[in-house]
């Protein structure tokens, strides 16, 4: 394969491109590396064939969401410099490498090659998968930014829904579950599951296209773009965004909006059984709780397209407004209700988990609002080092919390009381940050013939 | 992106069925999965 044909100007989009080509080239990638989140389905199985603890068989997973965050913020500039195709292949390259390291250590019984192949290259992938088609988005869309990144970012959050189902039934089909799974069995699924997503990222790379720098949307023009003081025209480097205190403000927003929801994610089956332990019997409320976990998943994904895309007209800082402002509302309610409403509790939790989930999807067209699309890739990327301190921070929180209080004794809601009360207070401090968020001053700015130039795609 | 000439037909730039294969290529495994998740939520409310 040619090096050319990953150059950004072997990937310039002939006329009548279609750009609705390029969401589904996004998705590809992010429906592929959103598997991470499906992580725990391989955990069992692992430690009863490789004698392993949970801590050890929950490595590779957090080791490749702390890569994702730091591959995302080192690699950010060449992604925009390099353009998306470049970006999707070493991120695709990346992602089934780490699939494929994972299967021979698992050959080998060398559980250190699954840390290492998934945990470290595959990290890799997702950082870099994950921030590839955001700024090509942006510029294709450049009349609904936030519908077009919250279409590719609800994809992360739909690769788990895909990825679990198809691991548990490859498990099964390798005699990989149950009490003595066969540890080749494992290695055949994630050798299959390499491969599937191989070719299932293929068409990411293949049909990624930029738009050439004298293109637009039919109908539409620069001039008509929204207007707003606080959706620049100008452009920001991405070294320049982090001396900003906007960017910084925006960290904060990001992070405890994250905070919020991962709080009652990551621990959300446990919670429903403490809230509503009444049912049936056992069985009937593990699958009452695996319903929840699965709203809740839904919740996340739908949020993502749904607010994202209400941003493009209700404004990036209203909309962060709204997830901020109503979740310290909802949560206030889930604290003062506890159990006593079971629509109350599920609804309010369903637009907690909406909200967070649009969180993610909201951010990247609010990174070009604010630093133009010069070097938003890059940004987005930096700013990403506020999941992997979320990633920390909420379960920290809630499972410190709750474990202290059931060493207490204490029974029911009353284990997380204390916790979303933290939760309210990190959701008004991120409120209070966003009504900080004033436009960058110019001084920050690139010369303006540079920016003339990005408006039109140049750097896509 | 309507306004095309004939030679930007010929290259397949805006073929419609290229574009409903490539939405296929990702709505058909993000529908599975999105069945698999559905098909747990009635637990929840105890049918």
């Amino acid at each position: 394969m040619a090096a050319g044909f990953l150059q950004r100007e072997r990937i310039v989009a002939p006329p009548g491109w279609s750009r609705w080509l390029i969401p589904p080239a996004a998705l590809s990638i992010h429906l592929a590396i959103g598997q991470a989140y499906a992580w725990s389905v391989f955990k069992p199985p692992l430690e009863a064939g490789m004698d392993i603890s949970g801590v050890a068989s929950a490595l590779p997973f957090t080791l490749g969401i702390i890569m994702l965050g730091l591959s995302a913020a080192v690699f950010g500039t060449k992604v925009d410099a390099n353009g998306p195709r470049w970006a999707m292949l070493v991120a695709s390259t990346c992602f089934v490498a780490g699939f494929l390291i994972s299967a021979l250590g698992l050959y080998l019984r060398q559980y250190w090659l699954v840390v290492f192949g998934y945990g470290f290259v595959g990290g890799i992938g997702l950082g870099i998968g994950y921030i590839s088609p955001v700024s090509t988005l942006i510029k294709w869309f450049p009349d609904r930014p936030g519908l077009s990144t919250g279409i590719a970012i609800m994809g992360f959050g739909g690769g788990a829904l895909i990825a679990s189902p198809l691991t548990n039934q490859l498990l099964t089909a390798f005699g990989a579950t149950g009490d003595n799974p066969d540890v080749n069995g494992i290695a055949q699924t994630f050798l299959v599951m390499g491969l599937i997503y191989a070719v299932f990222m293929s068409v990411g790379w293949l049909l990624i296209r930029v738009p050439a720098d004298d293109w637009r949307p039919a109908g539409w023009q620069p001039s008509q773009a929204k207007s707003h003081a606080l959706i620049t025209t100008a452009n920001v480097s991405a070294a320049n965004a982090i001396k900003t205190p906007q960017f910084w403000l925006l960290w904060v927003v990001l992070t405890f909006n994250v905070t919020a929801g991962i709080g009652i994610l990551e621990r959300a089956a446990p919670i429903y059984r403490d809230f509503f332990p009444d049912a049936s019997s056992p069985t009937a409320l593990a699958a009452a709780a695996a319903g929840f976990v699965a709203m809740l998943s839904l919740a996340n994904a739908l949020g993502r397209i749904l607010w994202s895309s209400t941003s493009d007209w209700a404004g990036r800082k209203n909309m962060y407004r709204f997830y901020l402002g109503v979740g310290a509302l909802l949560y206030l309610a889930v604290t003062l209700t506890t159990n006593s409403n079971k629509v109350v509790f599920l609804i309010c939790t369903i637009f907690i988990l909406s909200f967070y989930g649009a969180g993610f999807a909201t951010v990247p067209a609010y990174l070009r609002d604010l630093f133009g699309t010069y070097q938003v890739g890059a940004i987005h990327g930096r700013l990403l080092t506020a999941w992997s301190t979320a990633g920390v921070l909420g379960p920290l929180i809630v499972n410190a919390i709750a474990d202290a209080r059931i060493a207490a004794g204490v029974q029911g809601p009353g284990r997380y009381t204390t916790a979303f009360m933290i939760m309210i207070g990190l959701l008004v401090v991120g409120f209070v940050c966003n009504e900080l968020i004033r436009p960058v001053h110019e001084r920050f700015h690139e010369p303006r013939a540079d920016a003339a130039t990005s408006t039109t795609g140049a750097q896509a | 992106m309507t306004d095309l000439t004939s030679e930007d037909r010929r290259d397949g730039a805006l073929n419609p069925a290229l574009i409903a294969l490539v939405w296929l290529w990702v709505l058909v495994p993000f529908g599975y999965g999105l069945y698999q998740l559905v098909i747990k939520i009635p637990a929840l409310f105890g049918t």
